[in-house]
């Protein structure tokens, strides 16, 4: 890719054991992120998803490797990647508005209170709480708690979104309704963001590029699923595009068995941890920005579908 | 239903109380005149002797000398005959004193301990030590440097209300929850702000928690305090009270220590409702 507005470039993470020793999260890990580009990152619990998040975010820092970010190595937590908490994270004793006015306070510590509140105020209105700006995260539903986060994350104005699983403690319907949201915002505002989920859905709605990543410990990026849909997709008819059930069902099948056997899979092949396979699952060949706009003629989802066509896309035939 | 509640709980608490009070009139009535004896020799022996009168007062005799205390609390008759309301006057601004330094110490200390892990471990053996002595223990320590006995009592105060605070203080700020901290620092904010808006108000609960426990213990202790160094005080008050054999003064006294008490916690109970948040 050429633009790498956000370049993680051979991180490690290692902990130590508890028996003396260290466990390797994950080694020698690359990945790039465009600007303007929604990612997520779908794996196993315990694969180190989290860790590249809060890797991203600063909160952890990698063993070895860097994170460069528009050009700079990361040193740390900054106002230019905002985070958003599974746990929504709202600070208690602040009403809407002061959670929101504190991460703004904190990016312009120059700016006089009126300034504070409108900038506060027009991304309360973003997120749609208009009206519930004096009430307290306790008198909030989950769904609302968790629009302040995005709201509170907007707000600072970033240059990544990162979000750790931000709709999984939220029931079907508000989870519906905050990832629709989270797109309509994220494309009219062109925010580059990073999320890590366990749902399949949401990543193919949200999401412009999948990363696989292999069970842990020592996991690996295995692959990168580009998503074939089309830009303007709706919730509503997501499912009834004819290219739906091959993105699933290939992000499925590696989920269900390519995420546990990715090493024997790849034995004897050369998996090159910094070129990782890009693969455009529905779309029969390589040359995919004309293909998209063609019917595509057999549908029909199957799991051997989605094998097949990995196996089309070995590394080196997407660049 | 909760104001019925309310209500007949409050009566249930006057029944109890017209049950006790009525007991101890009951029980101490007296016997009426025992023995004819020659006036001159009745004087000398006393009421108890030769009418029977009971030696502890009732409920009757308190609430007069209540009642008398009530109506001139800041009388000031020489060292040994002052005010109810003077000797608490005293004993308050003590407690007070003492309770301001130990604040001021505990707070900053108990942060640091909260804060740091290694400050944490290596202040702990001197917690666990000093925590568990009697603060009065400490008094004729504190006569023999200060070599002034109400500076003493208020160090004994002191001491006292520091170990509950602190480390209620330690506890709440090492507590704060991981996801607060993580919010703080993606929004770069600084150590002192980090502090002060987000683990002051998220350990603030705790730490009046803490101040709560230290008043209580705090007024437990002046009592005895000024009991040993004497002069002023509520509790100098019922020491010179028992030397007089006054029981109705002592009486008096002891249920005022009470009321004081609970005054005082109910202060912080109200600040501690202030700073708490639901989540």
């Amino acid at each position: 890719m050429a633009d790498k507005f956000i370049s993680v470039e051979g991180i490690t993470r290692r902990f130590p054991a508890p028996g003396g020793g260290t466990t390797t999260v994950f080694e020698d890990l690359w990945l790039s992120m465009a600007r303007g580009e929604f990612t997520c990152i779908i794996g196993h619990s315990g694969c180190g998803k989290t860790t590249v998040l809060n890797i991203l975010a600063g909160l952890d820092r990698p063993s070895s490797g860097t994170v460069i970010v528009d050009n700079q190595a990361i040193e740390g937590p900054s106002l230019d990647r905002a985070v958003i908490f599974q746990s929504h994270a709202l600070l208690p004793w602040r009403s809407v508005m002061g959670n929101v006015a504190y991460a703004v306070t904190s990016k312009w510590r120059a700016h006089r209170r009126e300034q504070v509140a409108a900038q506060a105020q027009k991304f309360i209105d973003l997120v749609g709480l208009t009206g519930s700006e004096h009430k307290r995260p306790a008198e909030l539903s989950g769904g609302m708690k968790q629009r302040v986060g995005i709201a509170r994350a907007l707000a600072i104005e970033p240059k990544i979104m990162l979000m750790d699983e931000p709709f999984s403690a939220l029931d079907a319907l508000t989870r519906g309704t905050l990832q629709d949201e989270v797109r309509r915002i994220c494309l009219e505002t062109g925010q580059t963001a990073f999320m890590i989920t366990h749902d399949v859905d949401e990543a193919i709605y949200l999401a412009d590029r999948i990363m696989l990543m292999t069970n842990g410990p020592e996991a690996v990026l295995a692959e990168v699923v580009e998503n074939p849909l089309p830009k303007d997709r709706k919730r509503s008819d997501i499912h009834k595009h004819p290219l739906y059930y091959g993105v699933r069902n290939h992000i499925i099948d590696f989920l269900v068995a390519r995420s546990r056997n990715f090493v024997t899979e790849m034995a004897g092949q050369q998996h090159d941890r910094r070129n990782i396979p890009v693969v455009r699952p529905g779309a029969p060949g390589p040359v995919v920005a004309t293909e998209m706009l063609m019917p595509v003629p057999a549908p029909r989802p199957s799991l051997a579908q989605g094998r097949a066509l990995t196996a089309q896309n070995q590394p080196g035939r997407n660049r | 239903m909760s104001q019925s509640l309310t209500l007949r709980a409050a009566l249930v608490s006057l029944v109890i109380f017209g049950l006790f009070v009525t007991a101890w009139h009951l029980a101490t009535m007296g016997t009426g005149p025992a023995v004819e004896m020659d006036p001159e020799y009745a004087k000398l022996v006393g009421a108890t002797a030769t009418q029977g009168k009971s030696a502890m007062p009732g409920p009757l005799d308190v609430a007069q000398k209540i009642w008398e205390h009530l109506k001139n609390p800041f009388y000031d008759r020489g060292p040994n005959d002052k005010g109810l309301g003077i000797q608490l006057a005293f004993s308050i601004a003590r407690v007070l004193t003492g309770y301001f330094f130990a604040v001021l110490v505990a707070i900053p200390i108990g942060f640091l301990i909260g804060m740091s892990p290694i400050m944490n471990r290596a202040l702990d053996p001197f917690i666990q030590v000093l925590k568990p002595i009697s603060p009065l223990a400490w008094m004729p320590l504190a006569l023999y440097t200060i070599k002034d006995s109400s500076l003493s009592s208020i160090f004994v105060i002191f001491i006292c209300s520091v170990w509950p605070m602190m480390i209620n203080t330690a506890f709440g700020v090492a507590s704060v929850r991981r996801e607060w901290l993580n919010v703080a620092k993606t929004l770069e904010v600084g150590t002192l702000r980090r502090a002060f808006t987000i683990i002051l108000p998220a350990a603030a609960p705790t730490i009046l928690t803490g101040m709560r426990i230290s008043i209580g213990i705090a007024w437990l202790v002046i009592v005895a305090a000024e009991m040993l160094v004497g002069g002023t005080g509520i509790g100098y008050f019922v020491w010179n009270e028992w030397n007089n054999l006054s029981i109705t003064n002592v009486i008096t006294a002891i249920l005022v220590i009470g009321l004081v008490g609970m005054l005082l916690d109910q202060i912080l109970a109200r600040a501690t409702r202030l700073v708490t948040f639901p989540e």
